[in-house]
């Protein structure tokens, strides 16, 4: 399957894929609209000024937050992707608790929020991939 | 009546699913056989207290989808009971007297609540345990908005049990024998944070005390204090439902002996989930970790074996993430070794370290991305291959240097 990677070396930590991650899953018409409002992408970029990179769900092969999910919200399709059921999740926070990568996160008590490699919205893939300048983020089987 | 089934499963909750999963996974077609002692199709135990708060119902609390038993090939047996088990001719009889043969067997029994032996406890009218579905059932058709509730256990079922019922009920007292609330898994600090916030939320409780006798609808307590109620809930504790195993002469301690592999010391049996104790690599004892992601991971790593494919399961650690009125309390691992304090503006961190390892953490609210020190403990990464004072500060995957990244990051994992 498809999956977003990082070439780190190209990453110069300028957090459009954050903007574009919570553009793409905010159901609004314009970005502008984001500003003024704390954000909760999907993808968030980490390091120091020298070495930058984004991290997002790795949608791994033998996914522990699946196993741990404690409502059966967390499942995946049959690419591979890991999908989270926001009507059934209860923002209990154990895949927060056993995520190795950080990658999942939640906005207030609601439902948590994950990378589904923008499967569910308009974008034809990754929002985070289209808008990063550099191809520090990619799509692709490897 | 007798059948035949190559593969029997005593019980139908998380352990279960992962079984089902895990011999799927080896053995496409040949026959599984669920026995359930509930008549409900497995369902997210954990979620009760959630229902009662009126976030879910029983169709959004199924842990798979509805038509996971069929497509998976498994007969279901609702509502029928495991008597007996014979290990020699392979044979579980059921309450009902029909007997099923097996190649394999799991026993996921679960747990059951430990009922203790206060005095006049069976005169009073209505008492409840918190552990299944029909337990919240009764509850929220016993409880209005009048009742007084108390909650005998301030441990993680009777507290999800207060959250439960806070906006159904007139008021909610919990005792608890234990000085402090969530007394397995919190510290002192942490555990007067979460005694505070609940007391915020009109929680009374009533710590280092216990009754001493019931009297219909009042409580006795050993401190003198006297507590009317209309309606009493039982969580002082669970025990791992072992009797079908014990009787056939298997290896039990207070919970199933198993291996890594889910094996037991009866051929063929295999054991997950609540009624067994396992190693937990974090303290290095064997101990009952009744715990959903255990239980779905033990199953898995079963049903995989029972398939003859091969499956290991032997990186367990306790761990709970719970959610309380709007407070997240996270533990995972063990509390040994030298501790170290992260304070927040809204929470706490405490991790343990021990012979150059995290050995297990608390926090309090300061949650996010809390896995990346789970995943810590779990592969036993060591403490000085991190830049761990920033760690302690921010989880990130920058703190483990860059091969970590690339390795992860640029590869499928």
């Amino acid at each position: 399957m498809k999956r977003v990677f990082v070439n780190e070396e190209h990453c110069i930590g300028c957090h459009l894929c954050e903007y574009n991650c919570a553009f793409a899953n905010s159901g609004l018409n314009d970005m502008a609209k984001l500003k003024g409002k704390e954000i909760f992408p999907r993808i968030r970029v980490e390091g120091d000024d020298k070495i930058t990179f984004a991290v997002s769900c790795r949608h791994c092969t033998d996914p522990i937050c699946i196993k741990s999910c404690i409502s059966g919200a967390l499942s995946r399709n049959s690419e591979g992707t890991v999908e989270i059921d926001r009507n059934k999740c209860v923002g209990c926070q154990t895949c927060i608790l056993v995520c190795p990568y950080g990658a999942i996160r939640q906005n207030g008590d609601g439902a948590i929020l994950k990378c589904e490699l923008c499967l569910k919205n308009d974008c034809n893939e990754p929002a985070c991939v289209t808008g990063c300048p550099n191809r520090a983020i990619v799509y692709e089987e490897r | 009546m007798s059948n035949k089934s190559k593969y029997v499963i005593i019980g139908n909750g998380t352990a279960t699913v992962g079984a089902v999963e895990g011999i799927r996974s080896v053995d496409k077609n040949s026959k599984i056989t669920v026995i359930s002692k509930e008549s409900y199709k497995a369902y997210c135990r954990p979620l009760i207290s959630y229902f009662l708060e009126g976030k879910t119902n029983p169709s959004k609390m199924l842990y798979r989808n509805e038509d996971f038993y069929e497509q998976n090939n498994c007969t279901l047996l609702l509502g029928e009971t495991a008597e007996s088990l014979d290990s020699d001719s392979k044979t579980v009889t059921l309450k009902n007297g029909d007997k099923i043969c097996y190649e394999k067997l799991l026993i996921a029994s679960g747990s059951s609540p430990f009922i203790p032996k206060f005095e006049g406890i069976d005169c009073v009218p209505q008492y409840f345990n918190f552990m299944t579905l029909d337990d919240a059932y009764a509850l929220e058709k016993a409880v209005t908005p009048q009742s007084r509730v108390l909650i005998a256990g301030a441990g993680l079922i009777g507290l999800k049990c207060a959250e439960g019922l806070a906006k159904r009920a007139g008021s909610i007292t919990i005792f608890d024998l234990a000085p402090k609330v969530l007394s397995s898994i919190l510290d002192n600090d942490s555990s007067e944070i979460v005694a505070k916030h609940l007391e915020n939320n009109s929680i009374k409780l009533l710590l280092g005390d216990t009754a001493v006798k019931f009297d219909k609808n009042k409580a006795v307590m050993k401190s003198g204090a006297e507590i009317e109620f209309d309606v009493l809930v039982l969580a002082v504790g669970v025990k791992p439902n072992t009797d079908i195993f014990k009787k056939a002469g298997g290896q039990c301690e207070r919970g199933i002996d198993v291996d890594s592999s889910m094996r037991t010391s009866l051929p063929d049996i295999f054991a997950s989930g609540d009624c067994t104790e396992s190693f937990d690599i974090s303290s290095e004892n064997v101990k009952i970790m009744a715990l959903m992601p255990n239980a779905y991971m033990q199953g898995k790593c079963a049903g995989i074996n029972m398939a003859d494919g091969e499956s290991d399961f032997s990186n367990a650690i306790p761990m709970n993430s719970i959610g309380l009125f709007g407070m997240h309390i996270m533990s995972a691992g063990s509390y040994i070794g030298d501790e170290e304090t992260v304070k927040s503006k809204n929470g706490i961190k405490r991790f343990y370290i021990k012979d150059g390892l995290l050995k297990g953490f608390i926090i309090i609210n300061d949650t996010e991305r809390a896995g990346i020190y789970t995943s810590m403990i779990r592969n036993k990464m060591p403490i000085d291959c991190v830049d761990f004072d920033a760690l302690k500060q921010t989880p990130t995957l920058y703190s483990f240097g860059k091969d970590y990244c690339k390795s992860k990051l640029g590869g499928v994992v």
